[in-house]
């Protein structure tokens, strides 16, 4: 099975290629396009700043070559908010893949600390990404924005308010929480998505 | 809901882990990769490696031990001790490290700050602080591992490296660090007051009393050393304290 993971100017990718590694599974990190459509996987890792991570793949056409993807699809965290329709993070459009917006969560409502770094539950899981992986699970957060809840959560979380903790439609799932980093839950959600 | 962290802190010098009291007396503590490993099956939240190592000759060889260490968890780890550049950052990230915890360079440079967060993001970027509290009542920052004194107070150098873009704070007494005689709770108060991004608080935890102290008043996270290596307490046990005593914890 060949794993493509999406090389591009956000924050730390290596630790998904490791968690893969772990897992027995070998992956190439690139940003070639002709390398990602003829992956059997594609997985889009990602921390840092929405707008110049959309940037960056605009200027390399990876953005149409996300959304063009037929083969299952994780997106990661920045990655699965770039998969949105729009982030307030310096008010960028995004690529649409899922109609929900992304937001920052707002000091003054939730009383909490901006961002959440931290092991938080995940509940109201759906799809088969959530085999066996029991509901309020705890998996690794780290993010100062959020996608809201919609027609296409597959799983809730909490912090002041509820949002999405996954997304999917068709092929393209996405997850707000690091399950490179989420212990054998996450290792277990990855095994899942190498298992669609 | 969020849980309270625990993480091990793994003091490395020339590729072993090492703790001393009050920053100095540095005992073995063994190693580092395989601590790691029993740390993460224990149920640590986060690991933090900071590397005490004294020349930057012996230094070159953390990249291969961060990716070793990476190979032997799946939990998230920050990686210190003498990061002064874009670069340094890169190649401690590309070797495994989730987070990059900075000190001393930022504090005689802050930009730095500001050129990390602006090259990872700031969930990448932890500002460890060492701080000692005076006479006068107020913590004062530490650099150098705690060697070299300085006129700056502990919050108002918080408050600016969250400024610049420090995602977290590292806060570490001195005056506690190995002395397992209970969390630094007024400093660390006041500095998660006062910014908006978590705070770990370091330095005194040797009890599971002094853990349930800290993280049901203002700190983030606990983070402790000897305790751990020396099998004091198991992770488990202190979990377990903390749920009972309605500390959410994973």
């Amino acid at each position: 099975m060949k794993i493509a993971i999406i090389k591009y100017n956000a924050g730390n990718v290596k630790s998904v290629e490791i968690a893969l590694e772990r897992l027995g599974i070998s992956s190439i990190l690139t940003d070639d396009p002709a390398e990602i459509l003829s992956a059997d996987k594609i997985i889009f890792p990602g921390v840092g700043e929405a707008s110049s991570a959309m940037r960056y793949l605009k200027e390399r056409n990876l953005d149409q070559i996300i959304a063009d993807a037929k083969q299952p699809f994780l997106g990661i965290c920045l990655g699965m908010q770039l998969m949105c329709h729009y982030s307030e993070e310096n008010n960028t459009a995004c690529m649409g893949i899922f109609p929900e917006e992304v937001k920052k969560f707002n000091v003054d409502l939730i009383h909490l600390k901006i961002p959440q770094i931290g092991w938080n539950n995940i509940f109201d899981l759906k799809t088969p990404l959530f085999d066996g992986v029991s509901e309020n699970s705890y998996c690794y957060f780290v993010h100062g924005y959020y996608a809201s809840l919609g027609q296409h959560t597959i799983a809730n979380a909490a912090y002041g308010l509820q949002y999405s903790a996954a997304l999917n439609q068709d092929n393209f799932y996405g997850v707000q929480f690091h399950p490179e980093k989420s212990a054998e839950v996450g290792g277990k959600i990855l095994q899942n998505f190498l298992d669609i | 809901m969020l849980t309270k962290r625990i993480i091990p802190c793994l003091d490395i010098k020339d590729g072993r882990t090492v703790k001393g009291t009050n920053f100095v007396n540095l005992r073995d503590a063994g190693d580092p990769v395989e601590l790691a490993g029993f740390y993460a099956e224990q149920g640590a939240d986060e690991l933090v490696f900071l590397d005490i190592t004294a020349t930057n000759e012996k230094r070159k060889t953390l990249a291969s031990l961060v990716n070793r260490i990476a190979h032997a968890i799946n939990i998230p780890f920050t990686v210190g001790g003498g990061v002064s550049s874009v670069e340094d950052v890169r190649v401690l990230l590309d070797a495994g490290a989730d987070k990059i915890s900075v000190n001393t360079a930022a504090f005689k440079r802050p930009d730095l700050i500001n050129e990390l967060a602006a090259a990872f993001g700031s969930q990448c970027i932890v500002l460890a602080i060492d701080a000692k509290k005076h006479e006068d009542g107020n913590w004062y920052v530490y650099l150098n591992g705690g060697t070299v004194s300085t006129a700056v107070k502990c919050t108002d150098w918080a408050i600016e490296g969250v400024k610049r873009g420090a995602g977290e704070i590292l806060l570490t007494s001195m005056d506690h660090d190995g002395a397992k005689n209970g969390f630094a709770l007024d400093i660390t108060n006041s500095v998660s007051s006062l910014v908006s991004v978590p705070v770990i608080a370091s330095g005194g935890g040797g009890t599971p009393a002094h853990f349930l102290e800290v993280l049901s008043q203002k700190a983030d996270a606990a983070l402790a050393a000897s305790i751990f290596h020396f099998k004091e307490i198991a992770i488990p046990d202190l979990k377990a304290f903390l749920r009972n005593r309605q500390i959410p914890v994973r």
